[in-house]
């Protein structure tokens, strides 16, 4: 069972601001997802996925990245070519 | 008071795109944000895929430091807020990492050999690069780079086997050599080697470093955090378990206490990628040459020293250089320049081998083992080509630089005149000579040499010096 802690807690990891209506309603719905996820415990079979389904890989083959403008276009704040953040330190 | 010191080491594999996007790794000398695409971006619908050739180098490592490969591995996301991250989570390996349990050989502070066990091997995506603007210790803002998103690293993690900053700093500068002789990691390479050191007095509590980029950086960090734990315990406190930062420039390590310990990454298998079943690549995997192999080989086949071979085959390049070298010369001979003159001089310097192009350094030796040429007039000579070349000047020839200054060897008729005038003026010196006293030759000869500037071979000179006092019937 998850609580209205838990829920405050993983906001605050995620970095969402949340109301004490929604606090309520996620922690419903959390409970919800997690009971969903019981029922699949419950199922038997394979341990291991498919060997086709793994080592699904690309060779060391080069594409074009986008141009720097492109990048930069959805940055709040640039400058010299860099993307500029709020201090982090 | 033991030291218990283990290492999380983080390398840049060489391979030519990042680790899930076909973005070029080849950034150092672009623009930022420059090598960048929605995928290492992180942008909404994009899916990541997996690099080959970046999974076969870790591999490699994985089989060179004798780890195992489980049947299956996986990649998870690791989920934090920082502004080096553009997806708010980053692709690791967490619980299924893709080797386990190997070990690694270094020599102890004894000089016996010793083994460093591992833990693991995983591979990650580099973050990007944040530059911190403005005032020291409390920047004002961040400026971020992505071209380092999404880089192939591996994370090698020792068990806590690790006694003295001396030792680990020998096992980083072991560990780098063989990285280069699997050729997959590049040790010139800025900021293609980071670490993180855990470190504990016995009996107290563990502190974690970060930040430490360079391979002196390591030795420093580690000295500077025992003294500081030592000098606690002594006097009474405890030492606090937390995560410090080592301030290169300052040589010291600082307390990052605050949010950062309160991390919960909230891992879970990353559900865009599918699992590796690699463990039987293993066997298909040949390992080249490593650098044990090499010197054993050296001493074979060259007819060289034990220190020498050690010291020739410390760094890929060197050994390599050394190889083109004994391949125009005689070995032995080939040895003593390449591993400690010319070594000497590039350390001196701060340059890398790989810096020096082999031609004309064997032209200039080649000219010594022909007597054209002293062996110090040689190194004068040399001194002066890597001068030239580390200011990025036109490099002279040797044969320009010791036409220019007069360096040659100059034999016999030449010197007749300066050994006159030295004779002359040192009668007592030729009295010795003449009853017997031996160092007095020497004298002599030293006094020529000086009026040469050393161009004249010493053994020569004194065979001058002799004959000459014969003709003059002394
Ligand atoms: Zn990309």
């Amino acid at each position: 069972m998850v609580s209205d802690k838990d829920v405050e807690h993983i906001a605050q990891l995620a970095d969402i601001g949340i109301t004490k209506d929604d606090l309520r309603e996620f922690t419903v719905q959390f409970n919800a997802i997690l009971d969903y996820f019981d029922i699949l415990d419950g199922v038997t079979g394979e341990e291991q996925g498919e060997d086709s389904l793994c080592n699904v890989l690309r060779e060391d083959d080069g594409t074009p990245s986008l141009p720097q403008e492109d990048v930069l276009g959805n940055a709040g704040s640039t400058e010299d070519g860099f993307i500029r953040a709020p201090r982090v330190m | 008071m033991k030291t218990i010191i283990g290492l999380e080491i983080h390398c840049q594999l060489t391979t030519a795109t990042k680790l899930f996007c076909g973005c070029s790794t080849d950034y150092q000398n672009d623009p930022p944000n420059t090598h960048v695409c929605p995928v290492c971006l992180g942008l909404p619908g994009t899916m990541p895929s997996i690099n080959r050739r970046a999974v076969e180098y870790a591999l490699r490592v994985a089989k060179a430091l004798h780890l195992e490969v489980p049947e299956v591995s996986e990649f998870a996301r690791k989920n934090y807020f920082y502004p080096d991250l553009p997806k708010g989570y980053q692709i690791t390996q967490y619980d299924k990492p893709l080797a386990v349990n190997g070990y690694f050989e270094i020599e102890d502070d004894g000089g016996a050999e010793r083994k460093i066990r591992l833990t693991r091997i995983h591979l990650e995506e580099d973050p990007g690069r944040l530059v911190h603007k403005g005032g020291g210790d409390r920047p004002k803002y961040s400026l971020v780079d992505y071209n380092r998103s999404g880089i192939p690293l591996i994370e090698i993690v020792t068990e806590p086997d690790l006694r003295s900053p001396k030792e680990a700093r020998r096992f980083i500068n072991r560990l780098r050599t063989i990285l280069e002789y699997l050729g997959v990691f590049d040790g010139e390479r800025e900021g293609g080697l980071r670490i993180d050191a855990n470190i504990s007095i016995e009996g107290s509590d563990r502190v974690e470093i970060k930040n430490i980029s360079s391979y002196k950086g390591v030795e420093k960090a580690l000295t500077f955090e025992i003294t500081r734990q030592k000098n606690l315990i002594r006097r009474g406190l405890k030492v606090v378990r937390e995560t410090r930062h080592f301030q290169e420039a300052r040589g010291i390590t600082t307390s990052s206490r605050g949010k950062e310990e309160e991390h919960d990454y909230r891992y879970f298998p990353e559900p865009d990628l599918s699992p590796l079943m690699v463990h039987g690549w293993l066997e298909g995997i040949d390992l080249p040459e490593l650098p044990t192999a090499r010197r054993d080989r050296f001493m074979r086949d060259y007819g060289i020293s034990l220190n020498h071979a050690r010291t020739l085959t410390g760094a890929i390049r060197l050994a390599d250089f050394y190889e083109r070298v004994a391949r125009e010369l005689e070995p032995v001979f080939a040895a003593t320049w390449v591993a400690d003159t010319l070594l000497g001089e590039v350390n001196y310097r701060g340059m890398d081998i790989s810096e020096v192009r082999p031609e004309p350094f064997i032209d200039l030796i080649r000219m010594v083992a022909e007597g054209a040429v002293t062996d110090r007039s040689a190194v004068d000579v040399l001194r002066i080509m890597l001068d030239q070349c580390m200011e990025g000047r036109i490099c002279e020839a040797p044969s320009e630089i010791i036409t220019r200054l007069n360096l040659g060897k100059t034999v016999g008729d030449d010197y007749a005149e300066i050994i006159r005038e030295v004779i002359s003026a040192n009668p007592q010196a030729v009295e010795d000579l003449g009853s017997g006293r031996k160092e007095a030759l020497n004298f002599l000869v030293g006094q020529v040499m000086k009026a040469t500037r050393g161009r004249a071979d010493p053994l020569e000179l004194g065979r001058l010096i002799m004959d000459l006092l014969k003709e003059e019937g002394v």
